[in-house]
């Protein structure tokens, strides 16, 4: 069962309180109406299985009702960081290894690192109320 | 009987306190810390069980939870039988009672041994698949007799009378085992301040120690594990759990711990005189880093007959003689390939009984333990082993024979040693299996002769388990380790612990030995027993090799090698070891397989807890659910929720008085709802408040049709589609105030719904500001619907109900029964509905109230059974059972509730132009009237346009709600048919599984009152 750090919450929960809802960073096209038959086909349908680093949204369903990502190894189970919704990882299939080497892993006996720039951060901020 | 076998001093147990106890209907006497295993070898009991295949006899062989013999059935009532309980591991209390879980009828003398006998060279590997193969129907009769015969354990055919519970727990460090390693680890970690949670499967914690022949600081070394319990014990840091298997290491450092309670004590908590309390405890353990001292399990020699009772492992001996002061016979033969074997022979000459000799494979021992077995006196036969048991039921004698271990073959002559005990032991191999847990690999070491365990993240290896044996290294290693893992853990000062003195042994090096070259090939020696449990020979093994199994997998499964409960704890090695010699390969080379949870059985009531009986699955009611237990209410499951079913009442026919059928309940609450006025509780539809400036623009964005108009005080339907354009979702909307809008959900789809307004808020327009959040059970919703409805409401409520004034799809704020009310002009019913909205705490007393002036209406309450025929009748829809994901509003027919022309592209829209969702013969929404009027279509039922066609026939289409509709004095139905719109008045099949067909006309969906006017009054 996994351990995982809600970068919202700030805090480790457990499984549980979560759960898995597809892969991440899918881009619904912005003018639908332009796009073709085959590439809305994509958008909708197609997705990738790596076996390995692979990055996907969670939703803290029974908690802060927050989505957000997670770079997880599916080979190893291992999660390696968790980041807020607009933020790109930190972690990537392709520089996976030289991340480990640095030391991504946190020494207090947890899993991952809460990782990454703000892409847009638009999607950062709350919006007021 | 007397306990024969019992020392009269010596061991850790309490003479002073006898236990009667009863097994396979004879009764014994123990003592108190004895386990059922040590009391057995006690009073001499030799046969504890048949063998899982050919019916061997078998006797007690090992000490532990490695123990593949003495599996019992346990518990002296049915309620309270326990199977596959090993005797090594259950604690003797008084009145126990325990069976041979095989061996049916008894052990001594079984029906079975036939086949054993006769079949037992007709039963190779795979025996099962080769010959229960065929005919495939018959295989649920093979299978009842196969798992009689198989010695499985039952389950008790009544309910469990105890209770059993979970703790979450959460821990700097988790130390598994409480050996010489775990408790020194354990020190090193809790003096460092972390929060420890040492636990260990034994009734006692010390593991190695409490039979150890050495000494630590000039004490006895179970003296130093006495100690260091005593200081653990009164930390408050520290949580000591005894009889506690840690069963399965999942991901991220999460353990479940099974922990034995009052199983010790007696059959039952309350037999214990522990009424109430928990006989088993499931400890889900969230760890920082885990210590893994599980230490090791020693490996038997594979030589023939090594199964009769009387075979036992070396260290399995030293356990009975030292913890519980049993010697298992009278003379023994040790035949070993390593010094520590040795300890069993001196404590058994030390025990006072004879040691007929030491049999070493190796050709000139002279480690510290051969000097002092050669110095008392006890016969070393070198560059030997024991080829062969003698004996049926008991051992009888030793065949012993010089042998080459390098060419497999024996090279002296056969002697035969009298005696009626073989102990034998071929090293050691680390217990990693929890290490192995979450799939990775075990490495092999050549030095050790053994596999460790592979690199796992957070966890940390002390001790035997990954090869360091000799006591003083132990030790060290233990401190050292948990002083690491509490380094890891994040704490900065682990106080170095002081290593105790222990005297360093000299060691000879242990030789390769697993299974001893016999006089005959192997497949014509007698019986090499490999896997006890699951009855696998060596013969076996090199049988699936030579039919072509060479992955150790599939030689597992082929002979079953380390299944089970057993999950190959003595067997694994010799098994791998045997392949590789029959391969050619090395051990590394053949591999291991994967060990799985759990490390030994649970009890299901463990796994269970406390989520069982009204506890298994939380059961949802409305604010009004006792009024309807009041009134006699059926109650259907609609996702969690209890809702009425409908309502049956008393009725008087023939002089006698009985309750409605829900056919005649039914056809009465229909007529009522028609007629006059009814009334149901709505309150588990789903509401979800909605909030914001951008809540308009959300709402037309997430709905197929227009939102941006909809005006306060007026209420819309909405259809929701996933963005592949199939209807998920519908509902309807009301805007409360320009920012403010209550959505509802159907009751199921209730926080899927909010989940998905989520999900598009917060991933693709978070800059939209809108809000979300679920109402559901803060409002209760009362239907009153029917032509008489407004005379009822008039009376209860303050709101102008005139049609003018308050038009259908309109909603009022008002009070209705002096409570504040929100009244919606919605109608599920096609009648005229109004649905009332309360505080839920207010719902029963307006519901009364209700009553109370309905009564001159006969207001009847209905339940969901007829609120879907009167649905129906008007063609409305419940998604999720009208659609099932693969139905687009335009299959429904629905296009007037979408906009294809909004400026926002909404969810679904794209999707409704490709080519498949455009499709003309798409499966669509249409009326099926039965042409027998007393037929009820089945739901589910499969349409077709020529029952005449070969099977298989061209399926067109399937039924999606049928009822009977009092109304029209005949069944109808709603279905998905092929291009359905096209076919109205067609005549269409259904054929039943019967064998019988129906007939039925496609018509519209809409069967009472096509105008709407009934609704509109």
């Amino acid at each position: 069962m996994f351990h995982i750090f809600c970068p919202y919450c700030q805090e480790y929960r457990e499984e549980e309180e979560f759960h898995p809802s597809g892969q991440a960073h899918l881009v619904r096209p912005a003018d639908p109406a332009s796009v073709s038959d085959e590439e809305w086909g994509d958008y909708l349908f197609f997705r990738d299985n790596p076996r390995g680093i692979h990055h996907e949204m969670w939703v803290h369903r029974l908690g802060c009702r927050k989505f957000f990502n997670i770079t997880r190894d599916t080979a190893t189970y291992e999660i390696l960081e968790t980041y807020r919704m607009g933020e790109q990882p930190s972690i990537t299939a392709a520089n996976a290894e030289v991340r480990r080497e640095q030391g991504v892993q946190t020494a207090d006996g947890g899993w991952q690192t809460v990782g990454a720039q703000p892409e847009n951060s638009r999607l950062n901020e709350e919006t007021p109320s | 009987m007397t306990q024969s076998n019992r020392l009269n001093q010596g061991g850790r147990i309490d003479r002073s306190r006898r236990l009667s106890f009863t097994f396979n209907g004879q009764q014994y006497t123990g003592f108190a810390g004895d386990t059922l295993a040590s009391a057995l070898l006690a009073n001499g009991v030799d046969i504890v069980n048949r063998s899982f295949k050919y019916s061997r006899p078998r006797g007690i062989a090992a000490a532990g939870p490695e123990e593949p013999n003495a599996i019992v059935q346990l518990g002296a009532s049915e309620a309270a039988q326990v199977p596959n309980v090993r005797a090594t591991q259950q604690a003797l209390y008084d009145g126990l009672v325990a069976r041979g879980t095989n061996g049916w009828p008894n052990v001594q003398r079984d029906v079975m041994s036939w086949v054993g006998k006769l079949g037992g060279s007709f039963m190779p590997p795979g025996f099962y698949y080769k010959t229960f193969m065929a005919p495939a129907s018959m295989w649920m009769t093979y299978e009842k007799f196969i798992r009689k015969g198989a010695g499985l354990g039952r389950a008790p055919t009544e309910a469990d009378p105890d209770i059993y519970d979970h703790f979450n727990q959460h821990c700097d460090v988790l130390v598994i085992g409480a050996g010489p390693a775990g408790l020194a680890a354990a020190l090193s970690a809790a003096r460092a301040g972390a929060r420890v949670i040492l636990c260990d499967e034994q009734e006692e914690m010390g593991g190695s120690l409490l039979d150890s022949r050495e000494s630590i600081d000039g004490a006895p070394a179970s003296a130093w594990a006495e100690q260091v319990v005593a200081e653990l014990s009164g930390l408050a840091n520290v949580t000591l759990l005894p009889r506690t298997t840690a069963n399965g290491y999942h991901d991220h450092n999460f353990v479940t711990l099974h922990e034995r309670r009052t199983e010790h004590l007696a059959d039952t908590a309350a037999g214990a005189g522990r009424e109430g309390e928990v006989r088993a405890r499931l400890h889900r353990v969230r760890a920082g880093r885990v210590v893994l001292a599980s230490g090791s399990h020693e490996r038997p020699l594979v030589y023939a007959n090594n199964d009769v009772p009387g075979n036992l492992v070396a260290g399995a001996v030293s356990v009975y003689i030292r913890r519980f002061g049993v010697v298992p016979g009278q003379r023994l033969v040790l035949s070993t390939n390593n010094d520590h074997a040795y300890r069993a022979a001196l404590d058994w000459q030390e025990a006072g009984r004879e040691v007929v000799a030491v049999v070493d494979s190796r050709a000139k021992p002279d480690g510290d333990l051969v000097k002092q077995a050669r110095d008392a006196g006890i016969r070393v036969i070198t560059g030997s082993a024991v080829m062969e048991a003698t004996g049926s039921q008991r051992v009888s004698g030793a065949k012993v024979v010089a042998i080459d271990t390098e060419r497999f073959v024996v090279t002296g002559k056969v002697e035969t040693l009298e005696c009626d005990t073989i102990a034998s032991s071929g090293g050691y191999s680390p217990v990693v299996h929890l290490a192995s847990h979450t799939g990775k690999r075990p490495q092999w070491r050549d030095d050790l002769l053994g596999f460790v365990p592979g690199e796992v993240k957070g966890m940390h290896f002390a001790g035997g388990v990954h090869g360091v044996y000799a006591l003083g290294e132990t030790l060290t290693d233990g401190a050292d380790v948990g002083a690491e893992a509490v380094r890891a853990a994040g704490f900065e000062e682990a106080a170095a612990i002081a290593v105790p003195e222990v005297a360093v042994r000299q060691e000879s090096p242990t030789s390769a030995l697993y299974q001893i070259p016999h006089e005959k090939p192997p497949l014509r020696a007698p019986k090499q027993f490999v896997d006890l449990q699951n009855d696998v020979t060596a013969a076996a093994v090199e049988l699936a090799t030579r039919e072509g199994f060479e992955s150790i997998e599939h030689v597992k499964r082929y002979t079953a090698l380390g299944f089970g409960t057993d999950q190959g704890k003595l067997g694994n090695i010799n098994g791998m070891a045997i392949a590789a010699r029959c391969l050619n390969r090395s051990i590394p080379e053949v591999g291991t397989t994967v060990f799985r949870p759990n490390y030994t059985p649970v009890s299901f009531g463990a796994i269970v807890g406390r989520h069982c009986r009204e506890l298994f699955d939380p059961e949802r009611y409305t604010a009004l659910h006792q009024w309807h237990v009041e009134n006699g209410a059926e109650f259907e499951d609609v996702g969690q929720w209890k809702r009425p079913w409908y309502f049956p009442q008393k009725r008087r026919a023939d002089g006698q008085e009985r309750l409605e059928t829900m056919h005649e309940a039914v056809a009465r609450e229909c007529l009522a709802v028609r007629r006059g006025v009814g009334i149901l509780d709505a309150s588990t539809l789903g509401k979800i408040d909605i909030q914001g400036p951008d809540a308009r623009e959300f709402l037309g964005r997430v709905y197929t049709n227009k939102w941006a108009k909809l005006a306060p005080g007026r209420v819309r339907y909405g259809l929701m589609c996933k963005d592949d354009g199939m209807l998920m979702d519908d509902g309807t909307t009301s805007c409360l105030a320009e920012n403010h809008f209550l959505m509802t959900t159907t009751t199921g789809g209730a926080a899927g719904v909010l989940e998905w307004l989520e999900l598009w808020h917060q991933t693709e327009w978070p800059e939209l500001q809108v809000y979300f959040n679920s109402v559901t059970d803060h409002w209760a919703t009362m239907t009153v619907t029917g032509p008489d409805a407004r005379k009822l409401m008039s009376e209860v409520t303050d709101i102008d109900l005139d049609r003018e004034q308050f038009k259908f799809m309109d909603w009022k704020e008002g009070k209705v029964a002096g409570v504040p009310a929100r009244v919606f002009r919605i109608s599920f019913t096609g009648e005229l509905a109004f649905e009332i909205n309360v505080q839920a705490n207010y719902a029963m007393h307006v519901w009364k109230a209700l009553f109370a002036h309905g009564e001159k209406y006969d207001l009847t309450p209905y339940g969901t059974e007829t609120m879907h025929v009167l649905r129906a009748e008007k063609g409305l829809i419940i998604a999720g059972q009208d659609t099932d994901g693969s139905v687009t509003p335009e299959d429904l027919g629905m296009h007037w509730a979408v906009g294809y022309d909004k400026p926002f592209s909404w969810i679904g829209q794209r999707a409704l132009t490709r080519p498949d969702t455009a499709r003309e013969d798409r499966k669509q929404l249409v009326g099926l009237k039965p042409k027998d009027p007393k037929v009820v279509l089945e739901e589910g039922a499969q349409i077709v346009l020529d029952p005449e066609q070969k099977i298989p026939m061209t399926m067109m289409g399937h039924v999606t709600s049928s009822y009977y509709s009092p109304v029209l004095e005949s069944g109808f139905a709603l279905a998905v048919l092929k291009g359905g719109r096209n076919r109205m008045g067609e005549t269409v099949y259904l054929p039943m599984s019967d064998g019988s067909v129906h007939q039925a006309e496609v018509v519209s969906t809409v069967f009472i009152d096509p105008k709407g006017e009934r609704q509109n009054v």
